[in-house]
């Protein structure tokens, strides 16, 4: 179990992340990130909000999908109320692309009946949270494992923007990683404890600059990132 | 499975074993061909003069990966070669080498998505952007791929290697005009360039010539050919006429 979450949490496994920038691409262009301590500012606001939001519903989908009972999950429900939470049209269309990618890889290394009747309800295009959770619950983790596996994503999407936007030190952005180690535990587990199976009492903190944000950087002419 | 497949299996649960290891069925897609090549080779110039020598005859849909968006589209679009959609951009985060290689995830959703979206395209093409000479397409985003190389990078490149001018299905030289310029040896650039590949074809082009692309429209229509009898046999109007 725990090796099958490492291949989940490894920036390799094959789920299209690395062309996303977890809106630090348009921080950086309206000059909100310019080096370590601004980036550390940022990832700790995403954290605390769009983060925690990501990480509650990666645990309650992974809760649900480990239920053995034969009651039916509503998974309508689960993707309303997180496009609910996502006020950009850009995000929400970026979000559930990284989902079918994750959902792409996840659901040919991991299989699961439930997320097939996730796919029959939904689609394949569902946001990447939720994809989380399947994938996660397929791979035999627990529900704190799929939210930390979610922080963890974020951390590392936030930061690897930094290193190839500004260039910053990859050493002292491991450093910073470290020092967030007890942080995201802390996330990953009060996200978990949020996940009673009604998705509409499941976290709401977003990030609304993120959303503005990621209106601007679409009309970008030039960009590096999808996001 | 989650995705494309019709056919129903049993699953153990959530701990099944019941997995299926095929690969998404080629049948019935159409022909992918990867093009790549360091910055300036000439990818576009090739992609644009591929789509003027074919799309009358082939239907065809493009994906570019240029690392500044949708520059490449935007310039085909203006060349009007194709319609507008039928060229899409994918964004690759400042690792064009990552897209077509190591995660392959955003390039195979977009060909999907397009190739869905209009129906009978027979012809796919994928533009990486301009990278390395270590750069090289997974076999799982693309059948056929061809490396785009020119004069003016240095006779030198040939003989330097890496996978793309030792394993590409085609290696293009471009610029060919401009070797007198750069004082490049062309017979040197093929000498090794044939030592490199064997066998493997090499076109030497000059893409900014009218129909400067030939010898490469005539290798893809080739390709496309066998693709078609050996994943679309009784599916095409051309295999009526036989």
């Amino acid at each position: 179990m725990r090796a099958a979450l490492l291949l989940l949490a490894d920036g390799r496994f094959p789920s299209g992340g690395h062309a996303h920038s977890g809106g630090a691409e348009p921080a950086v262009g309206v000059g909100d990130i310019t080096d370590i301590a601004t980036l550390r500012e940022f990832v700790f606001g995403r954290l605390a909000t769009s983060g925690l939001v990501d990480a509650a519903f990666a645990a309650a989908v992974c809760a649900q999908c480990r239920r053995d009972d034969d009651v039916a999950v509503a998974w309508t429900d689960f993707q309303a109320e997180y496009l609910a939470r996502t006020g950009s049209p850009r995000l929400r269309a970026a979000t559930c692309t990284l989902g079918r990618q994750l959902l792409r890889g996840g659901s040919r290394a991991f299989q699961s009946r439930r997320a097939d009747e996730a796919v029959s309800a939904l689609g394949t295009s569902i946001p990447q949270p939720i994809v989380m959770g399947l994938v996660a619950a397929a791979a035999g983790c627990a529900p704190d494992e799929a939210a930390l596996c979610e922080l963890h994503h974020l951390l590392g999407t936030l930061t690897t923007a930094g290193v190839r936007l500004l260039g910053l030190d990859p050493f002292e952005i491991a450093v910073f990683g470290a020092a967030l180690a007890p942080e995201l535990e802390r996330l990953a587990a009060v996200a978990a404890s949020t996940s009673h199976g009604d998705p509409s009492l499941l976290p709401a903190d977003v990030a609304l600059l993120n959303d503005v944000l990621a209106e601007h950087h679409s009309t970008w002419e030039v960009r590096l990132f999808a996001s | 499975m989650l995705h494309g497949h019709s056919h129903t299996h049993d699953h153990a649960g959530l701990h099944g074993r019941s997995h299926d290891e095929t690969p998404p069925d080629p049948n019935g897609r159409p022909l992918r061909i990867g093009i790549g090549g360091p910055v300036g080779s000439g990818k576009t110039a090739l992609v644009a003069a591929l789509c003027r020598q074919l799309a009358e005859r082939v239907s065809m849909v493009v994906v570019t990966n240029d690392i500044f968006t949708t520059e490449d589209a935007e310039a085909l679009r203006r060349m009007a070669v194709l319609s507008e959609d039928r060229i899409v951009a994918v964004e690759t985060g400042a690792c064009p080498h990552t897209a077509i290689r190591d995660d392959i995830s955003a390039n195979l959703d977009a060909l999907e998505q397009l190739e869905a979206a209009h129906p009978g395209v027979e012809l796919s093409l994928l533009e990486s952007g301009g990278d390395n000479l270590t750069a090289i397409f997974s076999r799982a985003l693309v059948d056929e791929q061809i490396f785009v190389i020119d004069v003016a990078g240095g006779d030198k490149v040939p003989r330097k290697g890496g996978p793309g001018v030792t394993t590409a299905d085609l290696l293009v030289i471009n610029k060919t005009d401009l070797a007198p310029l750069v004082r490049a040896d062309l017979a040197v650039m093929d000498r090794d360039a044939k030592l490199r590949r064997g066998d493997l074809p090499i076109a030497f082009t000059c893409l900014v010539d009218h129909e400067g692309a030939t010898a490469v429209a005539d290798w893809v229509l080739g390709c496309l050919a066998r693709w078609q009898d050996a994943h679309l046999a009784g599916q095409l109007p051309r295999d009526a006429q036989h």
